[in-house]
């Protein structure tokens, strides 16, 4: 009788086939971070053959389409970071009492239903939201501030700001979850109200966690396009006024897609520099974020 | 160290186990087992938590290979052939094939009463409907399970009671005609009656298939068994036929366990 | 000591924080409603300002200049289109990945690099990866401004929910089933394939629609690789021509996507043209709302069936 227990070799191989091509899917995740990367690079490399990076990273004027071209990138890193803030200045406070009232307050079905409805806060496309903040928001504000552009930096950072909501209040929501409840009976037990306890325990417990939720709301902000393509106007403007209209990198490089510009124009190789700066700013807040959140999960 | 192992006129021998040694990386969890383990009877182990006996049961059907880090020295020899099943050249799921195993608490999938049992015949390529259907229902009455289920064999499995879904397994591992059945605390988590009808089982089955099972239960050991290994910290302290282990344990270990001084 | 002030005092300043905490979950729902209200807010809107231009002609039209006739026919089929593309791609490619990640996967430098990128990728703006779309697919490999370039970008820009989604689900599936079917001699891709992936179906359909979902609204992307936005024909239908080249015809046709035809009108001062981008906001909506309603449904359908 032929002895059955040696390795089959066929069935090895093909067990090893299938692995390989599974492993070759997930590699895909490494490989189209190269590509983004070496693209950028590529096309930016040629670009600052012609331009020099000092006057790119120093001057404040945006100009690369004109017969008189400056090629400034700072106006456009302004209207980003402008609006971002603005962003966060209206996701940080509503997110995270969102957070807190969710986590240390609310009943559970009260749970059950908001969140499915956060959840579709944030599905929502973001050329809606353009839309609002131009038609709604805008107009709204007008009404406040009479002397306000039609397009400026507020209304779309308000509105960005509303959209980063849930994703601000879901990862600190999370956070403060993962708090123990030991610490929590600690604090009732010497008298505590729920309100103090969240303030005083939870939340300083919780920190690390919630402030990776506002670095990567941040990250988030910065990288969005069409509310700003929309609301904000597409002049670049070096200004840290939020009242007035300003461009952003994402707005920029929309405006020149719509256009009709030659492969391998200044104008067409200008869109991946500001890209890689977009890049980089927001992969240095998602490095940021994790390694806050990586503190976190350490400490529980 | 193994110490006193009885001598008798030893039934054949399905398998023999010779200095064993296990590590889960760097933790040594079994240290120079020595055991005969005799066909087509029922050998049991039994010991303290943490002792290794289920450590010792999973080595034979290779269980230990899902995981990484872990290795095996020494040898079990399947006999007739006399191979090392723990040998890296032996493919561990030929050694499944025939070696199954009814785990600690019921574990059936989630599919009908009939896909559970038939599983491991496709897995082995069986496409015959009559043959498939055949070996089912030798299965399910092998496990005294075919009455109860033989007119909703499409059922979901998950229907059945903790009891039902035990011999299911039992079934489903019977369903490969194995050489060796592997039983880990088959019993402990199902309640008196269910137990009381898995022993009777484990007894009857004894003339088809050879039994290894661990049970921290004693008393169930010694009803059920012909032989029986106490282990104690990745040793084989003891082996021998039941009644006289029970009745005469040479071993001081022992016989402070069977009394009930340490568990 | 408890005197007679002291308890005085003890009752007023538990007094003083119990209505402290009552502030805050009032001020904790505010906000909360704040987020509900918006949602309803701007869905009312679109619908109060679009309602007018939503007939039956305003799908089955192209665009026009003129406003009254202009309709989303173009938009619409290029979105399913380019999803169809989306969906081929993403699909297998994230399921793959992340069994692989989830059941193969040794725990080496490696595999920690891939997850660093998994999750990287997530983070990365959309816009992004229109630029790596019109350096790569259109202009490298020369795929054109095409579905074929759309439906690609948009699966790579989806891939990580894919990935996440259907390892969270893999996951749930409990150890011992996977024993037991190891101890029936099965092989890895036998657990995989007859038990892991067929239990894990649902979170895995749950998460490809939560994408699709996200894919659908997408913009920024699609501008970047150069999508027309004034379309007046439609692409030839799939496998509708010759065969063979013509068979996919379709892929590389001139395209248009619903947000762009939305952002376009957006962009137009005239108010008829501003009632046609809320109408098209409209149907943008309703068509990602109920996807992800579909996919909540799904995934509350799902654990309450299996019971692990």
């Amino acid at each position: 009788m032929k002895n059955r227990l040696h390795k089959n070799p066929w069935r090895h191989l093909r067990e090893r086939l299938i692995e390989s091509v599974l492993f070759l899917a997930a590699f895909s995740a490494v490989l189209i971070t190269l590509s983004i990367v070496v693209i950028l690079l590529y096309e930016s490399m040629s670009f600052f053959g012609h331009v020099s990076i000092v006057e790119f990273l120093t001057s404040t004027v945006w100009t690369p389409l004109f017969e008189d071209a400056h090629y400034g990138v700072l106006p456009l890193v302004a209207g980003t970071l402008v609006t971002s803030a603005v962003a966060l200045l209206v996701a940080i406070p509503i997110g995270t009492i969102i957070a807190i009232y969710l986590s240390e307050f609310a009943p559970h079905h009260v749970r059950e239903i908001v969140k499915p409805f956060l959840e579709l806060l944030a599905s929502v496309p973001t050329v809606v939201y353009g839309y609002f903040a131009l038609m709604i928001v805008t107009p709204l504000l007008q009404i406040v501030m009479p002397e306000l552009n039609g397009f400026n930096m507020l209304g779309p950072g308000i509105v960005i700001g509303i959209m980063i909501v849930p994703y601000v209040s879901s990862l600190s929501e999370d956070a403060m979850r993962a708090v123990p409840m030991s610490l929590r009976e600690g604090s009732y037990a010497m008298g505590a109200t729920r309100f103090q306890t969240a303030i005083k325990v939870v939340t300083p417990s919780a920190i690390s966690g919630i402030v990776a939720a506002y670095i990567l709301g941040m990250s988030r902000a910065i990288g969005e396009t069409m509310v700003v393509a929309i609301a904000a106007g597409q002049q670049p403007n070096f200004t840290w006024d939020p009242r007035e209209s300003a461009a952003t990198i994402t707005a920029y490089i929309v405006q020149v897609a719509l256009g009709d510009l030659p492969h391998g124009s200044i104008g067409y190789q200008s869109i991946f520099a500001v890209g890689l700066v977009l890049f980089l700013m927001t992969l240095a807040f998602n490095i940021l974020g994790h390694m806050a959140r990586q503190r976190f999960r350490e400490v529980y | 160290m193994t110490t006193n192992i009885k001598e008798r006129t030893t039934p054949s021998l399905k398998a023999e186990v010779k200095n064993l040694n296990f590590f889960y990386g760097k933790v040594q969890a079994l240290k120079n087992i020595n055991m005969p383990i005799a066909e087509k009877q029922v050998t049991a182990l039994i010991g303290p938590s943490g002792c290794g006996k289920s450590t010792f049961l999973r080595c034979f059907n290779r269980m230990h290979d899902l995981y990484p880090g872990n290795r095996y020295e020494g040898e079990i020899i399947l006999h007739p052939e006399d191979t090392n099943i723990v040998s890296r050249h032996v493919d561990p799921m030929e050694v499944r094939m025939r070696i199954s195993m009814v785990f600690q608490k019921p574990n059936p999938f989630p599919k009908s009463i009939y896909e559970n049992v038939a599983y491991g015949l496709r897995v082995r390529g069986m496409r015959n409907k009559q043959e498939i259907d055949g070996k089912v229902e030798e299965a399910l009455r092998g496990a005294a399970l075919w009455n109860e289920v033989k007119d909703r064999l499409k059922d979901l499995a998950f229907n059945l009671s903790g009891g039902q879904q035990q011999r299911l397994c039992i079934a489903r591992a019977l369903a490969i005609d194995p050489e060796i059945v592997l039983f880990d605390e088959p019993t402990s988590a199902l309640d008196p009656i269910a137990t009381g009808s898995i022993e009777a089982l484990v007894s009857e089955l004894k003339e088809k298939v050879t039994i290894l099972i661990v049970t921290h239960n004693m008393q169930q050991a010694a009803r059920v068994s012909d032989y029986t290994a106490f282990m104690y910290m990745g040793d084989l302290v003891e082996f021998g036929g039941t009644d006289t282990m029970f009745i005469n344990p040479t071993d001081k270990r022992t016989e402070d366990y069977i009394t009930g001084r340490f568990s | 000591m408890a005197t007679p002030q002291n308890s005085k005092k003890l009752r007023s300043l538990i007094r003083r924080l119990k209505f402290n905490d009552y502030v805050f979950s009032l001020v904790g729902l505010v906000c909360m409603m704040l987020g509900i209200i918006t949602l309803i807010a701007l869905f009312t809107n679109l619908l109060l300002d679009g309602m007018e231009r939503l007939h039956y002609d305003f799908f089955t039209s192209f665009p026009s200049r003129r406003a009254g006739e202009a309709g989303i026919l173009s938009a619409w089929v290029g979105s399913t289109l380019v999803m169809l593309v989306t969906a081929i791609v993403a699909i297998p490619l994230g399921v793959a990945a992340a069994v692989y990640l989830e059941e193969y996967a040794p725990k080496n430098l490696l595999t920690a690099i891939i997850e660093i990128n998994v999750s990287n990728l997530a983070g990365v703006p959309s816009i992004v990866y229109g630029l790596l779309a019109l350096g790569l697919f259109v202009y490298q490999l020369d795929l054109g401004q095409s579905i074929l370039s759309a439906g690609l970008t948009l699966a790579l820009l989806i891939l990580p929910i894919v990935i996440v989604a259907t390892r969270e689900s893999l996951r749930t599936i409990p150890r011992e089933i996977r024993e037991a079917a190891y101890a029936l001699g099965a092989t890895r891709w036998q657990v995989v394939s007859d038990h892991v992936i067929p239990y894990a179906k649902g979170g895995i359909l749950t998460g490809v629609i939560i994408g699709l979902a996200r894919a659908i609204g997408e913009t920024a992307p699609i501008i970047t690789i150069g999508a027309l936005t004034f379309i007046a024909f439609l692409p030839p239908a799939p496998f509708s021509g010759d065969p063979p080249a013509g068979l996919f015809d379709w892929l590389q046709a001139p395209f248009t996507v619903l947000p762009i035809q939305m952002f376009n009108w957006v962009s137009r001062p005239e108010e008829a043209f501003l009632i046609n981008a809320a109408a098209t906001g409209v149907v943008i909506i309703v068509g990602t709302l109920a996807m992800n309603a579909l996919a909540i449904y799904l995934r509350y359908r799902i654990r309450k069936n299996i019971k692990w």
